[in-house]
């Protein structure tokens, strides 16, 4: 398909919020309820009805406060769990909302399982059990309901900042030839995180059966690493522990059923080899960890052990499955597989970079302000905070819903739109297009094999058990410099693969400050997440600090800032 | 495998302006091929499995298949979306039927 003229599309509103997920809904509404004269826009690549990390839906809340817990014990927890550093701040103003969002929700039809007495069923010690498998729609009904527009199948490609005051953003179509120029007062990105930066799990006609979303591609980092925003701890990558082959979460397993890592040997690994660090409560980088070292060392596969369980129980974890991830059922089925009768064989993920499990993303402020001004972010694009999940990416979506309108309100209520440079409109349009006219070039799946080669063989992948050393580090930066130079003969037959040419675009900007943030921390701090080889140990005395780093003059400038303890008490105790 | 369609039941959502599997995919991957006005996936390898195009169908008539390397042939798994609940068939490669109901909103 070759494309004529696109025509450009202005738009003009109140408050943006680019990514209709999770995050991105849930803001939606809670601005309308904050100041209901603000108009709300939404732009999101796919449909809101079903689209980013719930498409499929969910079976569990994995952060709640349950009864005997406290927004400071959540803190501690997720402290430790991190391996001591952490925005405090940040994660205790999520702790402090999480069971407000999660009734209100409740209260929008989400049904939450209940015991006899009425009370949540907890599944572990921050978990409530759900059967979610109709969340999204729940949520995006109600950003609806609350008089938020949207426009969907919208890709946003870049934001429009001028002195470091976010305007609005730039989008394209992929159903009609039209690029979108939106003018804001206020922009949330709420995009998600990053997957297929690495080579997956699977390959061939496999390779997006991953855990997560594959077309939740980087987007937000990579829109505002290039408008020059500051990103934080790109090297604290996050590595989910799955069962093997279809990536569906253990958490279920694990926290739902009882089920225990063992290896070939049957040796109850984490026990014997991690009780210092707290066995099978370990980290969570710990728990990626462990298993990967024993499948290095020749003691796998490693298993979750679910032969304990009764056939009832089996009923209710396949019930559980479909509330989120339907198609381990189904593989199940196909491969005439029984937990009851062997063990889920289990590894880790490709690296994904997600700031609501982890904490890659935007350095932002407690209102969820990011370094530029007018910017908010919320959710896995957001970083500083990790163990967000669903609950947490509400509460951080609320908060930067309510932050957005009272910047609106106090500094540009009254704005009038200016007459944006229609030269500059132009040149930008033609840039996003270009993959359309180039008759011969590379095509973006091509280029996305090409990032995932370089990143997983020289940059810790799967292949490496994570692992990576200052040598190769510098291969990694090297070989992608030349690929990003490489991005101006991407090509593309019709607006969907156009795309797929913005996906890889993202995802390879989202690399190249990811390798500059593992090369510039020299201690190990999250196995697994972030090992490096030169630097085996971590090292509290030099580097209990975040790595951060801005785009500046097209060279990623590394900045240091300081960690700040709000919570007294051991950082490595939960 | 990903997704496919039994064309004698798919009635190309006739008089809506854009067929429901195609209008929710999270990838954009489906699509009308304009000559026979069916829907059709543009590339396999490129689906998720998350069955949203399934569910979204009021006629049944798209099934996931899981990619071969992961699952083998035979097995099934079919939602029936009603107004409170999902109602779960699942038949494994022996031929035994599962059947789920879940209630998923209050
Ligand atoms: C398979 C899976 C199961 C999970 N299970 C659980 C669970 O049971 N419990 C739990 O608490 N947590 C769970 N999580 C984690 C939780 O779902 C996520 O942390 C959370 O949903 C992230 O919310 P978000 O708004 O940041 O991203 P998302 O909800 O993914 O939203 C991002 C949105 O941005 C859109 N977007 C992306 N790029 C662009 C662009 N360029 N332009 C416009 N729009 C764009 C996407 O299409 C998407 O709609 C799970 C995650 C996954 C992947
Ligand atoms: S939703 Fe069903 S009926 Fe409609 S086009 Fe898709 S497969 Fe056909
Ligand atoms: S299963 Fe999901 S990703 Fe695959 S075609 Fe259907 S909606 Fe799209």
């Amino acid at each position: 398909m070759k494309v004529g003229r696109y025509k450009v599309e202005h738009l003009q509103t109140d408050l943006l919020i680019i990514g209709g997920g999770t995050a991105g809904c849930f803001a939606a509404v809670k601005a309308k309820e904050a100041a209901p004269e603000l108009d709300v826009l939404i732009l999101e690549k796919a449909h809101i009805e079903r689209s980013g990390c719930l498409a499929a839906g969910m079976n569990a809340i994995n952060a709640y406060i349950n009864p005997g817990e406290t927004p400071e014990s959540f803190v501690r927890y997720v402290r430790a769990d991190s391996m001591g550093l952490i925005r405090e701040d940040l994660v205790l103003s999520i702790a402090r909302r999480l069971n407000e969002v999660v009734r209100e929700v409740e209260g929008w039809g989400l049904p939450i399982m209940k015991d006899k007495e009425g009370n949540y069923l907890a599944r572990g010690r921050w978990n409530i059990k759900i059967n979610g498998e109709r969340l999204k729609p729940i949520i995006a009904n109600k950003a609806l309901e609350a008089g938020a527009r949207v426009l969907n199948r919208a890709v946003v490609t870049d934001l429009l900042v001028e002195e470091n005051q976010v305007k609005g953003a730039v989008a394209f179509s992929v159903r009609k030839q039209v690029f979108y120029v939106v003018q804001a007062r206020a922009v949330i990105v709420a995009t998600g995180g990053a997957a297929g930066i690495y080579r997956p799990n699977n390959q061939g006609s496999a390779h997006h059966k991953m855990w997560y979303p594959p077309f939740n591609t980087g987007a937000g980092y990579a829109m505002g690493i290039r408008a020059g925003a500051e990103m934080t701890s790109f090297e604290m990558r996050f590595i989910a522990l799955r069962t093997k082959d279809v990536i569906a979460p253990t958490g279920t397993l694990a926290l739902g059923f009882g089920a225990k890592q063992v290896n070939s040997r049957g040796e109850r690994f984490m026990a014997e080899r991690y009780a210092h660090l707290g066995a099978e409560g370990a980290p969570t980088p710990w728990r990626v960890y462990g298993p990967t070292q024993e499948i290095k060392e020749g003691r796998g596969p490693v298993f979750l052990d679910t032969t304990h369980l009764s056939e009832e129980e089996v009923r209710e974890l396949k019930k559980s499955y479909l509330n989120m991830y339907p198609e381990l059922v189904l593989a199940w089925a196909a491969n005439d597989f029984n937990p009851a009768e062997e063990p889920i064989e289990i590894q880790g993920t490709e690296p994904y970079i997600v700031g609501g499990h982890t904490q890659s993303g935007y350095w932002i402020d407690v209102n969820r302000q990011t370094t530029i001004d007018g910017l908010f972010a919320a959710g896995d694009v957001a970083g500083g905070a990790p163990y967000k999940f669903v609950s947490g990416c509400w509460a951080e979506g609320a908060i930067a819903a309510e932050s957005a309108a009272e910047y609106i309100r106090k500094k540009r209520g009254k704005e009038e739109f200016q007459e944006i440079d229609s030269r500059q409109i132009e040149v930008k349009a033609e840039e996003v297009f270009a993959p359309l006219n180039r008759s011969d070039g590379v095509r973006p799946h091509e280029m996305e094999e090409s990032l995932q080669k370089i990143m997983d063989e020289y940059a810790g992948g799967i292949s490496r058990y994570y692992e990576m050393n200052e040598r190769e580090l510098s291969i990694a930066q090297r070989k992608l410099e030349k690929l990003k130079n490489q991005v101006k003969y991407l090509t593309a037959g019709d607006l969907h693969e156009l795309m797929n040419c913005h996906e890889v675009i993202d995802r390879i900007d989202v690399a190249r400050v990811l390798v500059k943030h593992l090369q510039y921390r020299k201690e190990t701090r999250w196995p697994a997440y972030q090992s490096n080889l030169d630097y085996p140990a971590l090292n509290d005395r030099e580097w209990l600090k975040f790595v951060n780093s801005r785009y500046e003059n097209g060279e990623i400038k590394i900045y240091e800032r300081p960690y700040e303890q709000l919570i007294p008490g051991d950082r490595y105790l939960p | 495998m990903s997704v496919i369609f039994d064309y004698n039941q798919c009635n190309s959502c006739r008089g809506k302006d854009e067929p429901f599997c195609v209008k929710y995919c999270p990838g954009d991957l489906l699509s009308v091929d304009s000559e026979t006005g069916r829907p059709y996936i543009r590339n396999e390898a490129d689906c998720w499995d998350c069955m949203v195009c399934v569910k979204s169908c009021p006629f049944g008539a798209i099934e996931t298949r899981l990619p071969y390397p992961l699952a083998s042939y035979e097995a099934s798994l079919k939602p029936r979306v009603l107004a409170d609940r999902i109602i779960w068939h699942l038949k494994d490669a022996s031929g035994r039927e599962e059947v789920f109901e879940i209630k998923n909103l209050e």
